[in-house]
């Protein structure tokens, strides 16, 4: 079996391919025949959802620490990017000229445009939205670090729910008093005149790079150590695992995942309100994750586009003079779901590249133990 | 059993020496006021290679010494030596690192998690590469990765479950479970094994298996090994030495023979022959 040496963060070629095509039919057949308000609601805004719940499901889902604070570290990402943009994005600019494929007729049935642009784009803005986002990401990260180490020391699982519920509460206040110390956040007004450059390329760049290294992590011998935690976590420690480091890495982790997020939502919208970071808002990804199978990353990426298809979707479909109804049909819908699937939508069963690596059998094992041997026979008998 | 002649010239791998436990009770310069001594004034010293069993009645106190020991406990006083190193206020993680395995004496494998899987997190602590390797899945990732899955495939071998590898542990059956829950302690390398209970629940013929089992690991990982158990037979059978606790405290030590015939152990397990009507 000859395998090609290509190999990125653990893929290969043939993966990354993929990747790009589902990235170009996604940004050339599919979006162009939606409404702008669609292609935000049903595609980007979703990616960006998913990167904060891949990182909930690794702090819930598979270290089994009930986290509310994903979306105050989800804020704290938003505001830290944001503000990096707005003092620097009229300053650094340096577009570089693409190349323009006009389409012929037959083509422009498949792909709706006159003409592709190729390789167009702003270098400087474009590295500043990258430096912004991870720099949110990566101040959210810190700060997640320091909670997380003083809370996980003492508190466990239900507890660190309630004290991360009161951090995203807390972060929700500061922002709303922000204005106090940085005037441009304007307090509770809400922020605006944020450069607008979340595209799709960019939420598409971060889901898949974020999905990839969380698979990355959970089929390593890290993985297995953060989900020792969730499964039993004394026998874990008897078996020589440090927990508390698990714990608080896989909340950093998750965390960092969530600031991400939020540098990339601040730049899509293009405005940002404390109130949008309201704590009720944080059980959106916890339903997400629970929709999809605490654990499971495919279904985590499954659940985050059904749940934004339908809570955006029945704003449409409900007839008119009854579209306030969507926040009684969506929880019946989760409620029923919850009734009779609580393994969630995808259960243990993981999709494609997300499956776990099988080790085959080996030949040159070693004999077994006669007596267990003996000790095993009767399963033959069944 | 045959004891071999130079067995006091073996180094010690475990001494404890006046190890207590007190549950609920209020310190006073005066030592403990009130509370339950789970256990006290335990001592016990174990040498290299040796099968040394634990026994008591229910509520003896074994299985606090033993969570004591591999620090899932806190010792209200008292010194747990390893190879000279005390242990006491050190963390679970760092004593089983440190060389001291365990098992439960209900078992307590990672229940949603295959066998392999079971087995590999037990290797962590000696997988030799981190986060970083991981997430770029490097040489280094790709090596060490396959050496633990072919350590843990050995092991599983041994205890002829490797064609379980791939099932979740809570879907074997009690006996397997059993076994996977010795494959892992195993995996963590260690030079001291505590077995707790490893007889409980499982028929004659099974005990007898465990009991062979328990001399075949011992020789070929050069463990010592402590075993708590309640089956006398299995006790009588394979260990060299015996302690016997009851209400927390040592009532005997010694081997086999003496045991059986001490009058205090037989009235610990029958209570007073005089209080026969």
């Amino acid at each position: 079996m000859k395998k090609s040496r290509f190999r990125f963060l653990g893929q290969s070629a043939l993966f990354w391919l993929a990747v790009l095509a589902v990235f170009l039919v996604a940004e050339w057949i599919v979006m162009p025949r939606m409404t702008e308000f669609r292609k935000v609601g049903w595609i980007i805004f979703p990616c960006i959802m998913a990167v904060i719940a891949m990182g909930l499901n690794l702090i819930y889902g598979f270290n089994g620490q009930f986290s509310l604070g994903q979306w105050g570290f989800y804020a704290i990402g938003a505001y830290a990017a944001a503000d990096v943009t707005y003092r620097f994005a009229a300053r650094v600019t340096y577009p570089v000229q693409g190349i323009v494929f006009r389409l012929p007729p037959v083509l422009q049935r498949v792909i709706p445009m006159a003409q592709v642009e190729l390789f167009h784009f702003d270098a400087g803005k474009s590295a500043l939205l990258l430096g912004a986002v991870l720099f949110g990401g990566l101040l959210a990260g810190l700060i997640s670090l320091g909670f997380g180490y003083i809370v996980l020391l003492r508190l466990g699982s239900d507890y660190f729910g309630i004290a991360t519920l009161g951090f995203t509460v807390m972060v929700q206040v500061l922002l709303i008093n922000s204005d106090r110390v940085l005037p441009e956040t304007k307090g509770a007004r809400g922020m605006i005149g944020i450069p607008q450059m979340t595209s799709f390329f960019w939420a598409f760049i971060f889901l898949i790079v974020v999905v990839v290294v969380m698979r990355n992590i959970i089929y390593s011998s890290v993985g297995r150590a953060v989900m020792s935690v969730r499964e039993d976590e004394v026998a874990a420690q008897a078996m020589g695992i440090d927990t508390l480091r698990y714990k608080v890495m896989s909340f950093v982790v998750g965390s960092l995942f969530a600031g991400l997020a939020g540098g990339l939502y601040a730049h899509l919208y293009a405005f940002l309100s404390p109130l949008y970071f309201d704590f009720v808002k944080s059980f959106d990804p916890m339903i997400i994750i629970v929709f999809g199978g605490l654990g499971n990353m495919t279904g985590t990426i499954i659940a985050t586009f059904l749940w934004a298809l339908t809570v955006e979707g029945l704003r449409i479909w409900l007839p008119q003079g009854f579209e306030a109804w969507r926040f009684v049909v969506y929880p019946i819908a989760l409620l029923l779901l919850m009734l009779f699937r609580q393994q969630g939508l995808l259960g243990r069963r993981e999709l494609g590249f997300l499956r776990a690596p099988k080790w085959p059998l080996r030949k040159t094992v070693a004999e077994p133990i006669p007596e267990a041997a003996e000790a095993g026979a009767p399963k033959e008998g069944r | 059993m045959t004891m071999s002649a130079n067995a006091n010239d073996r180094p010690v791998v475990l001494e404890i020496a006046g190890l207590c436990k007190n549950f609920g009770g209020i310190a006073t310069e005066a030592g403990y006021e009130g509370g339950l001594w789970a256990v006290r004034d335990f001592d016990l010293t174990v040498r290299q290679g040796e099968l040394v069993g634990l026994i008591g009645p229910n509520g003896a106190g074994k299985t606090t010494v033993f969570n004591m020991v591999s620090g899932l406990l806190s010792a209200t006083s008292g010194q747990v030596n390893y190879y000279g190193r005390n242990l006491v206020g050190q963390p679970a993680y760092a004593i089983t690192q440190a060389g001291i395995g365990r098992t439960f004496q209900n078992i307590r494998v990672f229940p949603k998690l295959t066998v392999l899987d079971n087995v590999r997190i037990a290797y962590h602590p000696h997988a030799g590469y981190g986060l970083v390797n991981a997430i770029l899945q490097d040489a280094t990732f790709e090596r060490k990765e396959r050496e633990m899955v072919e350590k843990a495939q050995d092991l599983l071998a041994l205890f002829n479950l490797q064609d379980r590898q791939e099932e979740l542990a809570s879907n074997l059956p009690y006996g397997e479970q059993r076994r996977l829950e010795i494959a892992r302690a195993l995996a963590a390398e260690p030079k001291l094994l505590l077995l707790d209970e490893p007889a409980a629940g499982m028929n004659p013929k099974e005990t007898h298996v465990l009991m062979d089992m328990t001399h075949f690991i011992r020789e070929k990982f050069h463990l010592t090994i402590v075993l708590i158990e309640h089956q006398m037979r299995v006790v009588m059978g394979i260990c060299e030495w015996i302690t016997v606790m009851d209400f927390g405290q040592i009532i005997c030590r010694g081997d086999a023979d003496l045991i059986c015939n001490d009058p205090k152990v037989i009235e610990a397990y029958l209570g007073k022959a005089g209080r026969r009507v």
